[in-house]
């Protein structure tokens, strides 16, 4: 038996679904119709059939941003994965002053992309901190080029994407760890297993649903990256625009005059399905190993 | 980052009188949790360790935007404290954009983005968690299965929407796709689950309605995901970056990071004017964050992060 008016849920409902619909369902749709168009920034645009895929098949720069992503994805997924869980495991015990590691810890994640990325554009310069210790240590003779070298560039914008990503996937795995039974960790203290044993055995096993979850989390956003490669190219995508991510060829067909919004659509969709492919085989995963 | 480093032995104590009670207790048994001093030192060196990574960026970022124009930044041997610490540039950077509308900018729409998703998001969970309707299950799916999107892959056709709405270039246009989300909508949806049912039946046989069981009963019992709602709605918007520098084409309407990247690409030769200018928009929110994160990490423990 209901008590309230029929329409009451709906009411309260209705915004939030409105957004839905307007602002996530009609998008969606509306990527796909556009990526048939030549839509302007401006407005207009008409119907041009599979031009715009076949273009993308013929997009060198495309090219080099889906390697980057690879990329990207690769080296990102073990450090994210391994690091946040052993920074957990530091920051778990209570000890005096340890909410103020936890939120000093998480400081890079509340920080604006742009705001580190432009912190990290400074301390990589050519004359900036880590080019000067390292020469002045004698590590090398002249200073590295991490924002103009093509791979250096990538590597810097991985680099700042695992520092900035330590702080939030830890905060999922400290949640995860609290659920890891106290009472197996003492047992097997008892019977004599060390730290290192008790957390190969007891820790890993015990926030497994979570490493998974955490790895879906990585590989998307290592797919979806654009700010710390975008600031740190100074908006250019490094030499020869090699250093683009999708999301930076999306974002330049977006503007200007040259601008071309159905092949932005028609990149959104290869993002679509290069994000959720990934995202699809985890999940799968996950779900076999659960049956094992 | 002043904030942070000062403050932690205040921190430290509001924390420890909020969790460490029923933690100390839960695991209070055989003596387990007693730390040999050894391991503490090590812990300690460790945690250290860490914190210079994490926090080291940004004092050298804070030291370089206080260092004076005579003094030599490129210096061999990096020098943390400013021997002549100035705070001009940050008047410079002023002077260069206008930096204070910038971050009014930001929070215009971060005020914007945190109210719509406190209100829409608490009603439609409420709904949608403790009132039976036909076509629940369905809404519920749509919200869920917008989770497996990414926001970049509609954000050109959010743009066109945006735009045949007349608010391109303007915050309001900023602000408003992202003013109830999706992920919101669930949080709130799972935070009102956690009520008894029974509850609500006392409530209904006392008469009341369904706009007071909300505003009674389900408002006050979830308070702490209501503010992690809150915060988080409040860091995306005010470091969202992508979708103002897509929407917004007049400088006069940029937000602080799309500022600060013009700023940035106009006065690259000047690294202590961009490091004045990134401190700018750099701590309000980690004030913001350190005065809440008492919520957050409580909204962290309830649950309501893990996704």
């Amino acid at each position: 038996m209901r008590y309230h008016r029929w329409f009451t849920p709906w009411v309260l409902v209705i915004p939030a679904l409105a957004w839905l619909l307007v602002f996530n369902l009609w998008p969606s749709i509306n990527t796909v119709i556009l990526s048939f168009t030549n839509a302007r920034p401006i407005g207009g645009g008409t119907f041009v059939g599979l031009k715009n895929f076949e273009t993308l098949l013929h997009d060198e720069q495309l090219r080099w941003a889906l390697l980057n992503s690879v990329i990207y994805m690769v080296v990102c997924l073990p450090f994210l994965t391994v690091l946040p869980l052993l920074l957990a495991v530091l920051v778990e015990k209570q000890l005096p002053g340890i909410t103020f590691f936890r939120t000093a810890f998480y400081t890079p994640v509340v920080a604006s992309a742009v705001v580190v990325a432009l912190i990290w554009q400074w301390i990589l310069d050519d004359r900036g901190l880590v080019n000067g210790l390292a020469e002045k240590l004698g590590i090398i003779s002249g200073p590295l080029p991490f924002l103009s070298d093509q791979w250096l560039l990538l590597l810097s914008a991985i680099s700042l994407t695992i520092w900035k990503g330590l702080g939030y996937y830890m905060i999922i795995y400290l949640a995860a760890l609290g659920n890891v039974g106290r009472d197996l960790h003492e047992a097997a203290a008892v019977d004599g297993a060390g730290p290192l044993r008790r957390f190969v055995h007891i820790t890993i096993p015990g926030v497994r649903g979570t490493m998974i979850l955490i790895s879906i989390l990585i590989s998307v956003s290592a797919l979806r990256v654009f700010s710390e490669l975008f600031i740190l190219s100074g908006g250019k995508g490094g030499p020869g625009g090699r250093d683009n991510s999708v999301v930076m060829l999306i974002q330049q067909y977006s503007q200007g005059f040259e601008g071309n919004l159905g092949y932005a659509s028609a990149l959104s969709i290869v993002l679509f399905f290069v994000t959720v492919v990934p995202m699809l085989v985890l999940a799968r995963l996950n779900r076999r190993g659960a049956e094992a | 980052m002043s904030v942070a480093t000062s403050e932690p032995p205040k921190l430290d104590v509001r924390a420890d009188s909020g969790t460490a009670p029923s933690r100390r207790r839960r695991r209070g048994s055989f003596g387990f949790n007693t730390i040999s001093p050894r391991e503490k030192v090590v812990r300690y060196v460790l945690l250290v360790f860490v914190l210079l990574i994490t926090i080291g960026p940004f004092l050298w970022q804070l030291s370089t935007s206080l260092k004076g124009s005579g003094e030599d930044i490129y210096t061999r041997i990096p020098r943390l404290l400013p021997s002549q610490p100035t705070l001009d540039h940050y008047k410079a950077v002023t002077d260069t954009i206008p930096v204070w509308d910038y971050a009014k900018n930001s929070l215009v729409v971060a005020e914007l983005v945190v109210g719509g998703n406190v209100i829409g998001s608490s009603l439609a969970g409420f709904a949608l968690s403790r009132l039976q309707f036909r076509g629940r299950r369905i809404v519920l799916g749509l919200f869920l299965a917008t989770l497996v999107l990414p926001g970049e892959v509609t954000i050109i056709s959010q743009y066109v929407t945006v735009r045949e709405f007349g608010l391109a270039n303007t915050l309001f246009g900023v602000a408003l796709p992202g003013m109830i989300g999706a992920l919101n909508v669930l949080l709130m949806y799972n935070a009102f689950r956690a009520l008894p049912i029974e509850v609500d039946q006392a409530a209904i046989v006392d008469g009341a309605n369904a706009w007071q069981r909300f505003v009674y009963i389900g408002l006050p019992s979830v308070r702490g995901t209501i503010s992690v709602v809150a915060i988080f709605a409040f860091i995306g918007a005010w470091d969202d970056f992508l979708w103002p520098l897509i929407v917004l084409t007049d400088p006069d309407k940029y937000t602080l990071t799309v500022g600060l990247q013009y700023l940035s690409g106009t006065f690259s030769n000047n690294p202590r004017l961009i490091a004045a200018g990134t401190m700018i928009a750099f701590i309000p929110i980690v004030i913001v964050f350190a005065t809440l994160q008492r919520f957050f990490f409580k909204g962290v423990e309830e649950g309501a992060v893990k996704g």
